[in-house]
């Protein structure tokens, strides 16, 4: 029941997030792209629950579900929305590039399949220094077309490299549905054809995405291979705040909202879990919300003196 | 001792290797075949296939391989065969290597050394020749080598290495059977500063890499007619040491740009426009500049020649600037 109750948390932290994000994009306090997790928690949720803190993860442009699950503070992601100089990444990353040391959580990367290359890198670093970590790597379907998405897996099985390659398919490239998109359907097959294991996993539960999760990171750590999930899953929302979604059907969309991985979730946990306490977890998750907002909106801007800052590191002797 | 460029990019290698278990090399042919260039040859017998890694050929992902391993602790060496395939790695070098440390807010800092071929001379054509070190020289965050001597050859790669940041180093491919003395003691040297190669009162050269030699020949030339020039080696290519040509050119009054690169949107622009700000009232003729001609490198050798800059090309630029044509 904890377990179950962690994972609810979570997944309930990031969707209010996501929604209390939106509402601060509608009213301008957020700018840029804002890229909203909202119906693929449960990938997140389940997939970072089974790493463990010396393990690391890569991200992509819709990286504020990764960040939360992976322990970044709300306050630090928050401010970077805002653009504050408490930021995650001092208000130079914003909403695409969320980064932070403290949690090996090396980055939102905003060009699609420009992560993987990085995640194979810092596996090798593990393997060269003989230590039983494993990198989660997330990506989406449409990163599954770009070369580094093949150069990368083939690499990575060749050389056994302990990379978690967690494949978000939510069926859409921004606009480009799926079937316009790949030539064959079948991403773990494709996958498993460099050689490494890969199966596919309902996305939309939890449980079976920590499930699945468990079974790769322990192959992972036992020296394995790498290993790829696809993780079906699917964005309630629009692909950012300027998507008029003319691509799919509002129909089509409902659909999938019946899915919901935090609906099912709590059907999973009744009758133990009971309404009051659903209430009490929403009314915990929205006073850190709260707090998180004040807490960025509070907060002091980087100087403009300090733009040049980090371009080249700052040696100190 | 004598040596070659090539012995000398290796010896750097192995010290760099021995010094520090960090340390790998890994590239296309780097270990079985020994290099492309030769210049990793024996490393692997000496030090084993985890520390020299041959890749497959996927420039993103071994690039980008060596990021992701710089940013977890290791030290790596990656080898591109020539600048050319660099173009595959391009979306590594830039958005991730230059850019992870600024876009992290100072978190993330990435010591990777990324060394690789440049330019043309060798009857290799227009995807083998090319000179796009000035390209890179463009983007914040990256620091540029064009080592042209034995002893940067043998020098640059160690403080490249300690540099928290990524490096490039351009080997112009004119230059690995350069031969000649390297003091045994070589070691580490400055690569931050500009070097004088030849000083001189009239005319200020400034050139790098594999242009070095040819800007040095014509040095020679000019001197027999009574021009003395002085030759200044760039070595670093971003950041520019702009101090010391601008120091020369305020003494010689007059400046030549040599770069194998092409004229527009250049390098050799980048250094014409400094000199333009910093020290136009100090010039007695405008700034030239001698560069390839603005073509993809050709094949046939005298094509080839004629796309380059030579010393006849040089010397006739620096008696234009002096003499004034």
């Amino acid at each position: 029941m904890k377990e179950h109750l962690d994972l609810l948390r979570e997944m309930v932290r990031i969707r209010r997030f996501e929604e209390r994000c939106a509402e601060l994009y509608s009213s301008g306090q957020i700018r840029g792209f804002l890229h909203l997790y909202v119906g693929e928690e449960a990938v997140a949720a389940g997939v970072l629950s089974e790493l463990d803190p010396q393990d690391a993860v890569v991200s992509t442009y819709r990286d504020h579900g990764h960040a939360l699950a992976r322990g970044v503070p709300m306050d630090a992601v928050m401010a970077e929305m805002f653009g504050k100089a408490t930021g995650c990444s001092r208000g130079r990353g914003g909403s695409m590039h969320l980064f932070d040391a403290t949690h090996r959580f090396f980055g939102g990367n905003a060009i699609v399949g420009g992560g993987l290359p990085v995640a194979a890198g810092l596996a090798l670093a593990h393997v060269l220094r003989g230590e039983p970590r494993v990198v989660a790597c997330f990506f989406g379907e449409g990163a599954a077309a770009e070369g580094e998405f093949h150069e990368v897996l083939n690499l990575a099985a060749l050389w056994r490299l302990p990379v978690l390659f967690c494949c978000e398919n939510n069926l859409y490239a921004m606009g480009t549905a799926f079937a316009k998109e790949h030539a064959a359907g079948d991403l773990a097959l494709r996958a498993s054809s460099y050689g490494l294991a890969a199966w596919s996993v309902d996305g939309m539960d939890v449980l079976a995405v920590k499930e699945s999760a468990r079974r790769a990171t322990e192959s992972i750590r036992a020296g394995g291979g790498p290993c790829l999930l696809e993780l079906r899953t699917y964005r309630f929302r629009a692909h950012s705040m300027y998507d008029p979604e003319r691509y799919r059907d509002k129909a089509e969309v409902t659909q999938w909202r019946h899915l919901d991985p935090i609906d099912r979730l709590v059907e999973v946990m009744r009758p133990e879990f009971t309404d009051d306490d659903r209430a009490a977890l929403e009314s915990e998750v929205s006073v850190e919300i709260d707090q998180a907002v004040a807490t960025a909106d509070a907060a002091d801007l980087e100087p403009v003196a300090d733009l040049t800052r980090f371009v080249t590191s700052e040696v100190t002797t | 001792m004598k040596t070659t460029y090539r012995e000398a990019l290796r010896e750097a290698i192995r010290d760099a290797m021995n010094r520090d278990d960090r340390v790998f090399l890994m590239g296309e042919d780097v270990g079985s075949y020994g290099g492309c260039y030769a210049v990793s040859l024996g490393l692997l017998e000496e030090f084993g296939q985890e520390r020299i890694r041959d890749t497959p050929l996927s420039e993103s992902a071994f690039v980008g391989a060596g990021i992701g391993a710089a940013l977890n602790g290791m030290r790596p060496i990656v080898e591109i065969m020539t600048v050319n395939f660099s173009l595959l790695a391009l979306d590594q070098i830039l958005n991730n290597a230059a850019t992870l440390l600024h876009m992290s807010g100072g978190q993330f800092p990435v010591p990777l050394v990324i060394r690789m071929t440049t330019g043309a001379g060798r009857q290799l054509a227009a995807q083998h020749s090319h000179s796009l070190e000035g390209w890179y020289a463009h983007i914040p965050g990256l620091r540029v080598l064009a080592p042209a001597t034995l002893e940067d050859a043998r020098g640059m790669l160690w403080p490249a290495l300690c540099d928290p940041d990524p490096v490039l180093i351009f080997e112009h491919n004119a230059l690995y059977n350069l031969s000649g003395e390297l003091a045994d003691d070589a070691g580490p040297v400055d690569i931050t500063r500009a070097a004088v190669r030849r000083p001189g009162k009239d005319v200020t050269l400034i050139t790098y890499g594999g242009s070095l030699a040819k800007t040095l020949a014509a040095a020679d030339d000019l001197a027999a007619e009574g021009i003395d020039a002085e030759v200044i080696d760039l070595r670093t290519l971003r950041p520019l040491d702009a101090d010391t040509f601008l120091d020369s050119v305020r003494r010689t009054h007059h400046a030549v740009v040599v770069d194998e690169g092409w004229r527009s949107g250049s390098l050799s622009a980048e250094i014409a426009a400094r000199i333009a700000e910093e020290a136009l009232y100090d010039l007695d003729a405008p700034v030239r500049r001698v560069c390839s001609a603005e073509v993809p490198i050709p094949y046939a050798k005298h094509l080839e020649e004629a796309a380059l800059p030579q010393p006849g090309s040089i010397a006739a630029a620096a008696r234009e600037v002096v003499r004034g044509g």
